[in-house]
Parts: structure tokens; C-alpha cells; sequence
């Protein structure tokens, strides 16, 4: 569907289109679902986040394009997991505006409305879904109408079966399919939890630490496999080994405190003496 | 060496592949072949009163009620055993069923007058909501909707507000006790603390002519089936699967794309009309419906005839409502005082070596 091109009837006849949010919210009515035209597929301003007068974000202003691999880096409570809360609508901003795209305003969408606008998310701990086999896991995450009425009814085609076992030779897991997942080791259900985020096929996934609790030969495969997602998909990987960020990003967010400290090359960032003081020193 | 570490998952795969494909369909087979063989029973009944196979109406009604409460405990175990929503109210659906069906006994044993509470009370005239209650359908509609209604309500707001585990527990067992006061009152016009009794007829037919009996003792089995095939296909579809991954990762499952309020509601709703089904049922087969049947115990009760049979096992919690209702009317009159002590004690016992109820001895063997 994000492949299908653009009629003609959606390039706004107003003299403003683009540059007020007047035009945005007319695009939004025009077309549902995502629209990047303009390059930019997250788009944060002036986010703070507090909690009981704590900040875990604050004035954050963050920008990713489209096909973009982002890495962010940060000291524990820099607020990352927050900001990740933020656009995937687990946790609405006290102030500041997140869109997806240029039209759709993540913090007046719901948790289920967002994912199925096209952000995937991998969280922290792995979750999967442990009573069910890892076939089954993948085709509750499969992209397709995903109500009451077409779940009571579903059967899945051919070709999803073909895509969910595609995607089990892609993980590795092609062995243990109708395996409970909660039998899977750490590593496994971290793998089985970014199939689950391919078959979902979202434009942008959102990774938080997803190599946490890998060896170093999985770690090399996932830094593959993720550069191999871009610049189809748009990915923000939360993660603290370097090694791995070195690897795969070439665009690097520094978090601190709640707002962006540094951005830029991970060498770079590395070598603000910004970045060095809240790392090491203090 | 490697080579048997190679096979040991093979091995898991295929015993797993295997129980998942054979165990369960030859269970519900054997199940189902029980519930048909229980209907030797109203066979027995209609036999003459002096033959030595001679099914007495006590033992008929005994085993007809306790089909009924497997109904209750399969309701149950669809919203407790999949979809992770422990219910500690599902009597008050039994009970609203029960009292539709009631509604329409008593009009039937009342003729063209009041039933015999307003009379008593000396109300002149019918409340507006027992209107129609004089029609066998409208009294099924009721049946139907009642229960369905008051779930439905209650599961979209709970729901909505994205109430779980003790609390939502805590929620529905206050719903069943405040049903139980509500129903006390005689002002609320259905019969105070007597409830309904004194029934005479159903479709016109004696309620006490061993016929009318056997025939609703059918019905009971009738329904227990069709509600465990009904539930074997839901939980064998991608709904079921759904609904135990909301059990398992509401978090995740949400993140998938899916909205879980819908699936919670309409598996809330089916289980509460399978329960007002059932005490529909139980109802003409027992004779009586007063609000006891909605006091918190007894749908605790039922949450430990669930717990001991094994939960999300669909046939578990047949089990353990036949099992722990057997054991209630034997002890009842063998030992009266000691039931509840009895009662405690298992429930204590299967909670701490059982986790997985009766079925999960079982299937000790299978991985899954």
C-alpha cells in the first residue's frame, strides 16, 4: 500500500499547502495512513515527558528520515524507553508534538492505532507471546486485518505462510517452529521478536536494546540483518554496546537528561568532550 | 554426541507436533462420547418405577444439574483459562438466565392472573419488565439477553478502562453481590428471598412427568456439547490464539495492531449467555431459583471447580465441576458439617502441587 503512487488528487491546491498546520490536517483527511513525502518519517518537537515533577524528557526535538538507521545512545534515565513510550502512545507528552510522517499526530493516537499505522516496536525484555508455538507467534503478528470478526474467521493463504516461513529461515528459527516459545533461549526470543516486527511490516521499528543477551556471532548477524532493512524500512535502535552501534549506524543521538545532548557521526559524537563528561565523568 | 544433541529438539518437535495433533482431538472425542452415554440416563428414568434398572428422579435431577454447572465452568474457563480474565461473578449470569426462565414458569403456573408473590404483596398489576414474559420466546430472548446485556455493559467500561487481574476479579464479584441484594428485595418484583417455585408446567407439558424431565435433561447435554464444540473451534482459531496471547502480553499483542477490548468483550459476553443458558436450564430441572444462586461463594465455587480440573483444558473444568459437585452430595449428607473445611482443602491442594488441575497430571508427559 506505501508503494502505490501518490494521485495526483492529493498535492493540495492551497497557495499555504506544507507550511501551516492547517494544510497537514487537510492532507490528513485526504488520505489515511502514513505520508512522508516530505522526507521526514518521525518528527519530534518540544517533547517533555515528567513524572511526578521528575523530567524524564525534556524539550526534545528529534528528527528521522525516511530509511534512515538511528541509533540512540544514552546513561541510564536519559530517557530513551520514555521517549520510545511517547511515539508508540504507551505514554502521552505534557507538552510538544510527535507526527509520524507529516500527517498523523502520534499523541492523539491510540497504542493499537499507531502500531497498526506502521510503527513496530521490540521492547526492552523480549516479549513473545510463550504459550503459543513460534509459527503461531509469528501469525498473530502477521500483517492483516487483525479484528474480532476477521480473527474468528482467518485462515492464513498460501502466501503468508510462504512470507512467516521466510522470515523463520531469516531469524533462524526454522528448527524450533512449533516450539513454545517460552522454552526459547534469551537470544532466541529477542530473534523471534524482530521476526515478529518483519512480518508485521512496519515503515519504522523501533528497537530497544536488541542485542542485549546475544553472543557475539548473533550480534555480528543482527547488525546485518538490520542494514539490510534500510532504506526500506526507517529504524531507531536504542542500544548500549558500542561494538554494535559502530557497526550498523551511521547517524548517532546522544540522550541526556531528557533532551538531545549531541548528534551527528558516531566518531564525533564519541569525541565531543560533551558526550565524554557525561559518560565518564561527573 | 552432536548427533543426539541434534535430535533431542527433533524428538520435542515431534512428540509435541504429535500431542498437539492427537491429544486434544481424542479427548474432546472421549468427551463427547461420555456426554452421549449419560443419556442412558433419562432412558432409565422413563423405564416403570418397579424395574431394577429404574433411574430415580433424584439421581436424574442430581446429574442434570451438575451438567449444568459444566456449562458455568466452561463459560469460565473461556474468559479465565484463555483470555486471562478471572470472573468471580459468572453466578449472577446463571442466575439472570435462571430467572428469564423463571419469569415465564411462573406466568405459565399463574394462568391469567399474577404470579403468586404479587398477589401476596398485593401488587395489582405487573411491572413493565415482566411484560411478554408470558411467551416462551420472549422469555428465551430474555434468557439470551439479560445476561448478555448486563456483561456487555459491564465489559465495555471495565474494559475500556483497562481493568485487570484482582481488580477486575474484585469488580465482578461485587457486581454478583450487589445482584444478590437487588434480587432480595420483594420490591424489586421477583420474589424476594423465595425467589421463584412451585413451577406446573413448561410448554404445557407436567415440569415433574418423568417425560418433561428426560427431555430437559437431553437439552442439557445438547447444549454442554454444542457449548464444548463451540469453544473447541474458538479455541483452536486465530481468535483463540489471540485471546491467549492478550493472557499472556497484553503489552506486545497491542503492539502487534490489535485493539483487546474487543476481543475481551466478545468472549466476556459469549461466555456470560452460555452461563444464562445453563441456569435456564437448571431452573425447570430443579424446580427453584431464589438469589442464593448469585451469593459471591457460588461463583467461587465455581472458579475452584475450573482451578481443579485445569484451566484453559476446555474438558478440565468439566471435569472438575462433575468431580467436586459429586463429591458435594455425597459429603453433604455423609459428613454435612465438614464440606466447606473439605471444599478449602483442595483448593488449597491443587493450588500448591497442582498448578495445571487434573488435566495437567495428565499431560505430564507432553512439553507444551
Amino acid at each position: 500500500m506505501r508503494s502505490a503512487p501518490l494521485p495526483e488528487v492529493f498535492i493540495d491546491p492551497n497557495s499555504d499547502a506544507g507550511t501551516s498546520r492547517d494544510a497537514v490536517g487537510l492532507g490528513r483527511r485526504a488520505r489515511r495512513g502514513l505520508d512522508a513525502r516530505h522526507g521526514t518519517i518521525l518528527t519530534l518537537e518540544d517533547i517533555s515527558v515528567s513524572f511526578d515533577g521528575f523530567k524524564a524528557l525534556n524539550n526534545l526535538n528529534l528528527y528521522i528520515g525516511v530509511g534512515e538507521l538511528r541509533c540512540i545512545i544514552g546513561p541510564n534515565g536519559a530517557g530513551k524507553t520514555t521517549m520510545m513510550d511517547v511515539i508508540t502512545g504507551k505514554t502521552r507528552p505534557d507538552s510538544g508534538q510527535a507526527f509520524f510522517g507529516d500527517t498523523l499526530d502520534l499523541t492523539r493516537m491510540s497504542e493499537v492505532q499507531i502500531a497498526q499505522s506502521g510503527i513496530g516496536r521490540k521492547f526492552q525484555k523480549p516479549t513473545v507471546f510463550e504459550a503459543l508455538s513460534v509459527f503461531e507467534n509469528l501469525e498473530l503478528a502477521l500483517k492483516t486485518d487483525k479484528s474480532v470478526w476477521a480473527s474468528l474467521r482467518a485462515k492464513l493463504s498460501g502466501a503468508q505462510k510462504d512470507r512467516i516461513d521466510e522470515v523463520l529461515q531469516t531469524i533462524r528459527l526454522d528448527s524450533s517452529r512449533e516450539r513454545p516459545a517460552g522454552l526459547l533461549s534469551h537470544g532466541q526470543k529477542q530473534f523471534l521478536e524482530i521476526g515478529m516486527l518483519l512480518v508485521q511490516e512496519p515503515q519504522m521499528l523501533l528497537l530497544d536494546e536488541p542485542v542485549a543477551g546475544m553472543t557475539d556471532a548473533e550480534t555480528e548477524f543482527t547488525a546485518e540483518l538490520f542494514k539490510s532493512l534500510v532504506p526500506q524500512h526507517s529504524l531507531m535502535v536504542v542500544e548500549h554496546d558500542m561494538g554494535f552501534v559502530g557497526s550498523i549506524a551511521d547517524h548517532v543521538t546522544v540522550l541526556h537528561q531528557g533532551s538531545v545532548l549531541a548528534e551527528g557521526s558516531l566518531d564525533a559524537v564519541q569525541s565531543n568532550e560533551r558526550v565524554i563528561e557525561v559518560y565518564l565523568g561527573r | 554426541m552432536n548427533a543426539q544433541l541434534d535430535s533431542a529438539p527433533l524428538n520435542q518437535t515431534l512428540l509435541a507436533r504429535f500431542s498437539a495433533r492427537l491429544g486434544p482431538q481424542l479427548s474432546l472425542r472421549l468427551t463427547l462420547l461420555i456426554l452421549a452415554s449419560l443419556l442412558i440416563i433419562p432412558m432409565l428414568h422413563l423405564l416403570p418405577a418397579d424395574s431394577p434398572l429404574h433411574v430415580s428422579a433424584y439421581i436424574l435431577t442430581l446429574v442434570g444439574k451438575i451438567l449444568c454447572y459444566a456449562i458455568v465452568a466452561l463459560a469460565l474457563d473461556l474468559v479465565w483459562g484463555y483470555a486471562g480474565l478471572l470472573s468471580l461473578g459468572h453466578g449472577l449470569f446463571f442466575a439472570l438466565g435462571g430467572y428469564a426462565m423463571g419469569m415465564y414458569l411462573m406466568r405459565e403456573s399463574a394462568g391469567d392472573g399474577l404470579p403468586e408473590f404479587m398477589t401476596f404483596l398485593s401488587w395489582t398489576e405487573l411491572p413493565w419488565y415482566w411484560y411478554g414474559t408470558s411467551s416462551f420466546l420472549w422469555a428465551m430472548c430474555l434468557v439470551v439477553l439479560a445476561p448478555g446485556l448486563l456483561a456487555l455493559v459491564f465489559g465495555f467500561f471495565a474494559f475500556r478502562s483497562r481493568i485487570k487481574g484482582v481488580y477486575f476479579s474484585i469488580m465482578t464479584q461485587a457486581l454478583t453481590f450487589a445482584g444478590m441484594l437487588l434480587f432480595f428485595r420483594n420490591e424489586t418484583g421477583f420474589g424476594g428471598n423465595n425467589g421463584f417455585t412451585n413451577f406446573r408446567s413448561l410448554l404445557g407439558f407436567d415440569i415433574t412427568a418423568p417425560g418433561t424431565r428426560a427431555l430437559l435433561f437431553c437439552a442439557t447435554i445438547a447444549l454442554l456439547s454444542g457449548s464444548l464444540l463451540l469453544s473447541w473451534k474458538l479455541a483452536r482459531s486465530k481468535f483463540g490464539r489471540v485471546l491467549t496471547a492478550l493472557r499472556d502480553a497484553e503489552n506486545r499483542l497491542m503492539f502487534c495492531g490489535y485493539d483487546p477490548r474487543g476481543y475481551k468483550l466478545f468472549i466476556w459476553v459469549l461466555s456470560a449467555v452460555l452461563c444464562g443458558l445453563a441456569g435456564a436450564l437448571y431452573v425447570p430441572l430443579v424446580g427453584i431459583i431464589n438469589p442464593s444462586e448469585m451469593s459471591p461463594t457460588n461463583s467461587i465455587e465455581a472458579a475452584v471447580w475450573v482451578a481443579l480440573g485445569g484451566r484453559g483444558t476446555l474438558i478440565g473444568p468439566l471435569l472438575g465441576a462433575g468431580m467436586v459437585n459429586g463429591m458435594k452430595s455425597w459429603f453433604t449428607v455423609a459428613f454435612p458439617e465438614y464440606w466447606l473445611f473439605f471444599l478449602g482443602a483442595l483448593f488449597i491442594l491443587v493450588t500448591l502441587y497442582l498448578p495445571k488441575g487434573l488435566l495437567g497430571i495428565l499431560k505430564k508427559g507432553d512439553p507444551k
